[in-house]
């Protein structure tokens, strides 16, 4: 286990996004919280809770209507586009329900696909990093293969493996294993766990599964996209 | 950047058939403007061609742009003069021989002087208002290609005879003249000579072949009545596009009017102006259908990768890559339509040069097709750049959308 690194990785303050419209929808409510890492946290809460809204928000994929989220030290609300996609790029890992590869490309050159366009390695070395992740996470042998050549829980851990690219500190996974069958809902986990506790990664992962929750380090809980608890945080909120 | 065109083929590669249609509409616009353009640049070459070879490039006359300077104005500093009706000049050009000397000195082609009448030809009661150049036969091969539009004897064979004429052939025809005939020739100076044909020339050019026939200089001095006289002094000049400026020396130096065939056929050569005008609009009007096809393509690509664009914008690729792939996808269109446009408008200009017709007009039989790269090069650069522009306005609202909007929707 790497030693508690004491600075947050990422920080909610009193984050608030509402849909406008007709009639304005809340979907995340005065939201604050701190994760430093390495840790694995759940995010739990019923259908419509705001889950995913919150997860877009900590991953910059969405703008907080108020409040801000820091992340690695720096606020990111006043930032442009180019400059939180770079962030997304290279600091942050996504994983989504459904994989969301690219359906054309390989499974070793999705993997690629965030190597190249932070373009920080050679072509050979993205190669042998891609093909290392595939291998540590059981898809030896599966890299040539098209994504509808492969099943759905090897595409997930395809999926895991190129949210790992870039080596990023944080992963952000929305239900990773929500599509998934036990036998291989229980491999994506095992392989996030092992994120955490072999690699020194955090995992922010939205779970409806209470068990799968019970296993993480911290379970935040929402409701009407609102904190409702907080349970088993190793550092206190500052 | 490497990455952006892995995707871009990728996209293009998965739907050649798409593609093909549209790569086919431009390379149909590429094809037939290097058509026209050979076919437009060829006509019109092929016009000057004829034109620079019918006549002298530069003209000098014993005429002056400006009335000759009074003595009034020579003396006083501010003069007016009002209808004045200069005195009457002595027809000519002074010093013809000298003038010819010094300009052969420093001009690169060949100077010839001649003696311009009009007249009357009668033969066999048929009476024809005709152009009679009096010419030198040794000078002529220098400044214009009648030695080689001779058909019935030689130019040489003016000298044979103490009144000899060569007449243009449909002129001969038209009095039903034959070389041998004796034809009388009549002037307004009220000469009235007796000249026998001795050959037959063909210019090509209908107005010349039916009203025009060479003398020798002596003969036209005598139908002109003056003797001594020569009213033009005709230059070719090895470069014909040089013409104008060797004609603005020519006329300092000497004072006498020099006109080059481009400020005679101005009328002409700005009506190719309008021709090119209207021909680059038509071309460009082409292109720019045919790039609606690239707009169309890179429109169902962009809507059928939307989710893909969500997810590769979701990873923190920029706006700015997620676009390029898409232009470039245009970019590829409109080089590979190019590309395919320059074999078809090739062959276009192959097929159409092979053609033979007669015409009653022209001599050719054959298409005039002007070969030139720049067609190709300037085809190639609109289709291009319209292929561009056209995928640009997809890729840029592609490349903007929220990657939220997409995912929510689909999880
Ligand atoms: N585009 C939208 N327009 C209106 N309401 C939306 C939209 N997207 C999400 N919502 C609502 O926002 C709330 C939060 O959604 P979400 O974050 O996806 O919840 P969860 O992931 O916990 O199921 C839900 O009530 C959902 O109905
Ligand atoms: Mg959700």
């Amino acid at each position: 286990m790497t030693a508690t690194d004491p600075r947050p990785l990422i920080e909610a303050k009193a984050v608030t996004r509402v849909l406008p419209g007709v009639v304005p929808t809340v979907l995340v409510r005065e939201v604050s919280l701190t994760v430093t890492g390495p840790s694995f946290v759940a995010i739990t809460g019923p259908s419509g809770s705001g889950k995913s809204s919150l997860l877009y928000l900590l991953g910059l994929l969405d703008l907080p209507t108020t409040g801000e989220v820091v992340v690695g030290g720096r606020a990111t609300s006043a930032m442009d586009e180019p400059e939180r996609a770079m962030i997304r790029l290279s600091t942050l890992g996504f994983v989504f329900q459904f994989h969301f590869l690219l359906p054309e490309f390989s499974a070793l050159h999705n993997v690629m696909l965030p190597m190249r366009a932070l373009a920080a390695l050679s072509d050979g070395e993205m190669r042998v990093r891609a093909e290392g992740l595939l291998d540590s996470l059981g898809l030896s042998g599966h890299g040539h293969k098209r994504p509808d050549q492969l099943s759905g829980g090897q595409r997930q851990r395809v999926a895991v493996a190129r949210a790992l690219a870039n080596d990023p500190p944080l992963i952000l996974a929305d239900e990773p294993t929500g599509s998934l069958d036990s036998k291989a809902s229980e491999q994506v986990f095992t392989i996030l766990r092992d994120l955490v506790d072999r690699r020194g990664k955090t995992v922010i992962a939205v779970t409806h599964d209470l068990d799968l929750a019970a296993r993480m380090d911290r379970r935040i809980q929402l409701v009407d996209g609102a904190v409702a608890a907080d349970t088993g945080a190793r550092t206190a909120v500052a | 950047m490497r990455l952006v065109f892995d995707i871009a083929l990728t996209h293009v590669r998965a739907r050649l058939r798409h593609t093909g249609v549209a790569v086919a509409g431009v390379a149909t616009g590429v094809g037939f403007s290097v058509m026209m353009a050979a076919l437009m640049q060829g006509s019109q070459d092929d016009f000057i061609r004829q034109l620079v070879n019918a006549l002298p490039h530069i003209s000098v006359t014993d005429e002056r742009r400006s009335p000759p300077r009074q003595p009034a104005e020579e003396i006083f500093a501010a003069a007016q003069i009002h209808g004045l009706t200069p005195e009457a000049r002595r027809r000519g050009i002074k010093n013809p021989l000298a003038i010819m000397a010094a300009v052969e000195a420093w001009v690169p082609g060949g100077v010839a002087p001649s003696v311009k009448v009009q007249a009357i030809l009668r033969y066999a009661s048929r009476d024809v208002g005709t152009s009679i150049i009096g010419i030198d036969p040794r000078r002529e091969p220098n400044v214009s290609e009648l030695v080689h539009q001779m058909r019935v004897g030689t130019l040489s064979a003016l000298y044979r005879a103490t009144n000899a004429i060569i007449l243009g052939d449909r002129l001969a025809e038209k009095i039903g003249a034959r070389v041998g005939a004796n034809i009388t020739v009549q002037t307004s100076e009220g000469a009235n000579v007796n000249a026998q044909v001795v050959g037959l020339f063909h210019a090509g050019v209908r107005s010349i072949d039916e009203g025009t026939a060479y003398v020798l200089v002596r003969t036209g001095q005598i139908l002109a009545r003056q003797t001594g006289l020569v009213n033009e002094l005709r230059m070719r000049v090895d470069d014909p596009l040089a013409a104008r400026q060797v004609a603005e020396r020519v006329e300092r130096e000497t004072g006498y009017k020099s006109v080059s065939w481009q400020e005679a056929h101005e009328d002409l050569l700005s009506t190719f102006v309008i021709r090119n005008v209207i021909m680059y609009t038509i071309v460009g009007a082409i292109l720019l259908v045919a790039s609606f096809g690239t707009y169309n393509i890179i429109s169902t690509i962009t809507h059928e990768k939307a989710r893909d664009i969500a997810i590769m914008k979701s990873l923190g690729l920029p706006e700015r890559t997620v676009r390029s792939i898409f232009v470039i996808e245009a970019a590829l269109i409109g080089l590979a339509g190019g590309l395919a446009g320059f074999a078809l408008g090739y062959l276009l200009c192959v097929a159409l040069g092979s053609v033979e017709f007669k015409s009653p007009f022209m001599d050719a039989n054959r298409i005039p097709l002007a070969y030139s790269a720049w067609h190709y090069l300037i085809a190639m650069a609109v289709a291009l750049t319209s292929s561009v522009a056209a995928g640009f306005m997809p890729a840029r609202k592609a490349a903007r959308v929220h990657p939220v909007d997409i995912i929510r929707g689909a999880s």
